[in-house]
C-alpha cells in the first residue's frame, strides 16, 4: 500500500470526487494554477480546467456565499479558505445561510457543500495564521464539523464530506499536512463515514480524547507513558466533531473512568468543554478522577515569538505529563 | 509642487536603501531559520512607501497591510526594534507578539500592519472619523495592496468615507499581483483607481478619483500623495493608485509560477533605488561619494539592528499572558 501525506490524501479525495461527479467544483484564492498556498489542489487545474478549479478574488465572504448559492442550485462546491483565520468575513454566510437554509425552508432547499480550511498552530505563523476556529462552527446546528488526523481519514472523510448533502466544515491540521503520513490503498474507493469516532489505541487507565494535530500528539504521548510509566491510555480520535459520536466517547470513559481532553483552541468554552459536560452528565457513576482538559491558553491569539507559541501550545510532553497526573489521581 | 531640498532628497534615498538592505538581511535570517513564520518583503516597492510617508505631517496617521517593514522604517521606527520584532524578541516593537506582519508604533502614529487583508481599511475610516470629530487637522494615509481592493471591507470603507467626507487618502500599492493572482484575473476594473467612481457623483462630490502614479519614482509618488493629502484635508477622501512591482516572491518560498523571470528582470532595471540614485547624480554634481557613504551607513545600521536583536531576550510566560485586558 502506498504511504502518502495527509495533504496528498486530501488532494486525491478532491481529484476522485471531481472525476466521479461533474457537479463538484473548487473555488478559493490561488487554488488554480498555483495549486493552493499549501498545494492541496495541485494538478487539479490542469486536469479539470478553469471552469472547475476557479481562482477567486481575495474575498472570503463571496467564496463561501457563491458556494452556498451554487450548492442550493444543485452543485457540490468545495470552497477553500486559505487559512482558517480568514474565515470570519464569511461567518455570517456560514452560520446564517448555510446552516439555516434546510431548516428554514422546511427541506425545500439544502446546501451540499464543503468548506475547507487549514487550522492550528505550531508553525510560527503568529496571530493570524495559527487559529483554531472549530468551536465557533460546532456551536451552530445545521453544520457538520470534521477534522481528520491521519492521511487515510483525510482522504476518506473528505470524500464523504463532498458527498454529504449538508454543509460540512472541514478543518485540516496544517502542521500535519506533510508531517503526518500513512498507508492509503490505491485505486479503491476510500470512504470514511462522517459520524463515528475512532479508538486508535486500546487502554485501561486513562482515555485521551483529541482530534487533528492533537490526536497525533496524543498517540505519541500515550506511547511515552506506556514505555516510561506503564500507563495504558486509550486514545479516541473524535474526527467528526459534529455530529459527535457520543456512544464511542462514553464507552471508552466507562472503561477507564478518567478523561483527558486535548485541543489547541483556547481552553475556555472550547470544544473539549462539551465532551467534559457530556461525560459528567451521562457517565457520572463511572468517574474515577476529575475530567481534565489540556488546551491552548486563554489569550487572544497565538503570538509570533517561538517561545510564546510553544508556551501556548499543547505538546506531546505536556500531554504525557497531564496523563501522569491524571493516572496518579 | 516645489522640489524638495537636497537634504530631504538624500534622506529619502537613505530610507530607500535602508529598507532594501533591511529586507535583504531579513531574507538571509529567514533562510538561516532565525526569522520564522511568514516573511513578506518590500523589495521593489520602496519608492512608494518612502514617497508616500514623506508626504505626511508628524501628526497625520498611517496604516497598512502585512507587507509593512518598509512603511515602518519610512515612518522612522528604530530598525533595531523592528529587527527585534522580526526575531520575536522582547525588545521588538510589539514585544515579539506581532512579528513581521504586525509592526506598530503609537508614538509615530503608525497604526500598524494588519494580517487579515483589508481588515485595516474600515479602521482607517474610524481613525479619520475620530480626527474629524475632534476637529483635528489630521489626515489618515491608508495603504493596501491591489488584492485588498477585492474584499468587501474596501468597498464599505470607501463608501463610508465618501458619505462622511472623512480625511483619508486611500493608496493602492498595485504591485500587479495578490499572491499568485494578477489584477486582471481578480478585478473588474483593470485600473483600480476607477473604483472611486462607484462612490462619487456627477457633481464631483463623494470620493475623488485620484491619479495612477509611477510607483517606481519616489518624486512622482511624493508629489501625488502630497496633493492627495491636501485634498483629503480640505475636501475628504481620495483614491490613488501607485503602479509598482514586488521584485521578490509574495513571501519567502514562493515558487512564483505565475510570472516569468523575464517579467521580473524587466522591473529590476527600472528599480526605484537605481533610478533615484541616477536622478540625484544628474542633479547634484559629485554627489556619488555622499551616496556611497549613505549606502555604507545603511548596511551598518542593519548590522547593528541584527546584533541588537540577536542579543535581546526572548519573551517569557509573563509576556504571553500580559495585555489580554486593560487593567
Ligand atoms: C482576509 C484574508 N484573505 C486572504 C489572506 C491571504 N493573503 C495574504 S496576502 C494575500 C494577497 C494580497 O495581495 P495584495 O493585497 O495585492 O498585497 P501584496 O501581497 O501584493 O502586497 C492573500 C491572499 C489574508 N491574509 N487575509
Ligand atoms: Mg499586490
Amino acid at each position: 500500500m502506498p504511504e502518502i501525506t495527509l495533504i496528498e490524501g486530501l488532494r486525491q479525495a478532491m481529484d476522485e470526487e471531481m472525476a466521479r461527479d461533474d457537479r463538484v467544483f473548487i473555488t478559493g484564492e490561488d487554488v488554480g494554477p498555483r495549486g493552493g498556498v499549501f498545494r492541496a489542489t495541485v494538478g487539479l487545474f490542469d486536469k479539470y480546467g478553469a471552469d472547475r478549479v476557479i481562482d477567486s478574488p481575495l474575498a472570503e465572504l463571496s467564496i463561501v456565499a457563491i458556494g452556498i448559492g451554487a450548492a442550493m442550485a444543485g452543485m457540490h462546491p468545495i470552497c477553500e479558505i486559505q487559512f482558517a483565520d480568514y474565515i470570519f468575513p464569511a461567518f455570517n454566510q456560514i452560520v446564517n445561510e448555510a446552516a439555516l437554509i434546510h431548516y428554514r425552508t422546511g427541506g425545500d432547499w439544502h446546501c451540499p457543500m464543503v468548506i475547507r480550511a487549514p487550522y492550528g498552530g505550531g508553525i510560527g505563523g503568529g496571530l493570524y495564521h495559527s487559529q483554531s476556529v472549530e468551536a465557533f462552527f460546532a456551536h451552530a446546528p445545521g453544520l457538520k464539523v470534521v477534522i481528520p488526523s491521519t492521511a487515510y481519514d483525510a482522504k476518506g472523510l473528505l470524500k464523504a464530506a463532498i458527498r454529504d448533502p449538508n454543509p460540512v466544515m472541514f478543518f485540516e491540521p496544517k502542521k500535519g499536512y506533510r508531517l503526518i503520513r500513512g498507508e492509503v490503498p490505491d485505486g479503491e474507493d476510500v470512504l470514511v463515514p462522517i459520524g463515528p469516532a475512532n479508538v486508535t489505541r486500546q487502554g485501561t487507565d486513562v482515555t485521551v480524547y483529541a482530534y487533528g494535530m492533537m490526536h497525533h500528539y496524543a498517540l505519541q504521548a500515550a506511547q511515552t507513558v506506556a514505555a516510561q510509566d506503564g500507563i495504558e491510555c486509550e486514545v479516541v480520535d473524535i474526527r467528526t466533531l459534529v455530529p459527535l459520536d457520543k456512544e464511542t466517547v462514553i464507552a471508552s470513559f466507562k472503561k477507564t473512568g478518567k478523561a483527558l481532553i486535548v485541543y489547541e483552541d483556547n481552553r475556555f468554552l472550547g470544544y473539549g468543554a462539551e465532551i467534559a459536560a457530556i461525560l459528567s452528565d451521562e457517565a457520572f457513576e463511572y468517574m474515577d478522577g476529575p475530567i481534565r482538559r489540556l488546551a491552548g491558553l486563554d489569550v487572544p491569539g497565538v503570538p509570533f515569538a517561538h517561545t510564546m507559541q510553544d508556551l501556548f501550545m499543547p505538546s506531546p510532553e505536556k500531554i504525557a505529563s497531564a496523563i501522569r497526573d491524571l493516572a496518579a489521581y | 509642487m516645489a522640489t524638495p531640498k537636497k537634504d530631504t532628497l538624500l534622506d529619502w534615498y537613505r530610507q530607500m536603501v535602508l529598507i532594501r538592505r533591511f529586507e535583504e538581511r531579513c531574507a538571509e535570517l529567514y533562510q538561516q531559520g532565525l526569522i520564522g513564520g511568514f516573511l513578506h518583503l518590500y523589495i521593489g516597492q520602496e519608492a512608494t512607501g518612502v514617497g508616500a510617508v514623506a508626504a505626511l505631517r508628524e501628526n497625520d496617521h498611517v496604516i497598512t497591510a502585512y507587507r509593512d517593514h518598509g512603511i515602518a522604517l519610512a515612518r522612522g521606527l528604530d530598525p533595531k526594534a523592528v529587527m527585534a520584532e522580526m526575531l520575536g524578541k522582547r525588545t521588538g516593537v510589539s514585544g515579539g507578539k506581532g512579528g513581521s506582519m504586525h509592526l506598530a508604533d503609537r508614538e509615530r502614529h503608525f497604526w500598524g500592519g494588519y494580517g487579515i487583508v483589508g481588515g485595516h481599511l474600515p479602521l482607517a475610516a474610524g481613525i479619520a472619523l475620530a480626527a474629524q470629530y475632534e476637529e483635528k487637522d489630521e489626515v489618515v494615509l491608508a495603504l493596501m495592496g491591489d488584492g485588498a481592493t477585492n474584499i468587501g471591507y474596501f468597498h464599505e470603507s470607501l463608501n463610508l468615507s465618501a458619505v462622511w467626507k472623512l480625511p483619508v487618502v486611500w493608496l493602492i500599492e498595485n504591485n500587479q499581483y495578490g499572491m499568485g493572482t494578477s489584477v486582471e484575473r481578480a478585478s473588474g476594473a483593470k485600473e483600480l483607481v476607477r473604483r472611486a467612481l462607484a462612490y462619487s457623483s456627477e457633481d464631483g462630490s463623494g470620493m475623488k478619483m485620484g491619479p495612477r502614479i509611477d510607483g517606481m519614482d519616489v518624486l512622482a509618488v511624493h508629489d501625488a500623495v502630497s496633493e492627495a493629502i491636501e485634498h483629503a484635508r480640505k475636501h475628504g477622501p481620495i483614491l490613488i493608485e501607485s503602479l509598482t512591482y514586488r521584485l521578490e516572491g509574495h513571501s519567502m518560498g514562493d515558487p512564483q509560477r505565475y510570472r516569468t523571470k523575464e517579467e521580473v528582470e524587466s522591473f529590476v532595471e527600472s528599480g526605484p533605488i537605481g533610478r533615484f540614485r541616477q536622478v540625484l547624480i544628474d542633479k547634484y554634481k559629485g554627489v556619488e561619494s555622499t551616496l556611497d557613504k549613505i549606502d555604507e551607513e545603511a548596511l551598518q545600521a542593519v548590522e547593528d539592528a541584527v546584533e541588537f536583536a540577536q542579543n535581546s531576550e526572548d519573551p517569557t510566560y509573563e509576556d504571553l499572558i500580559s495585555h489580554v485586558y486593560v487593567d
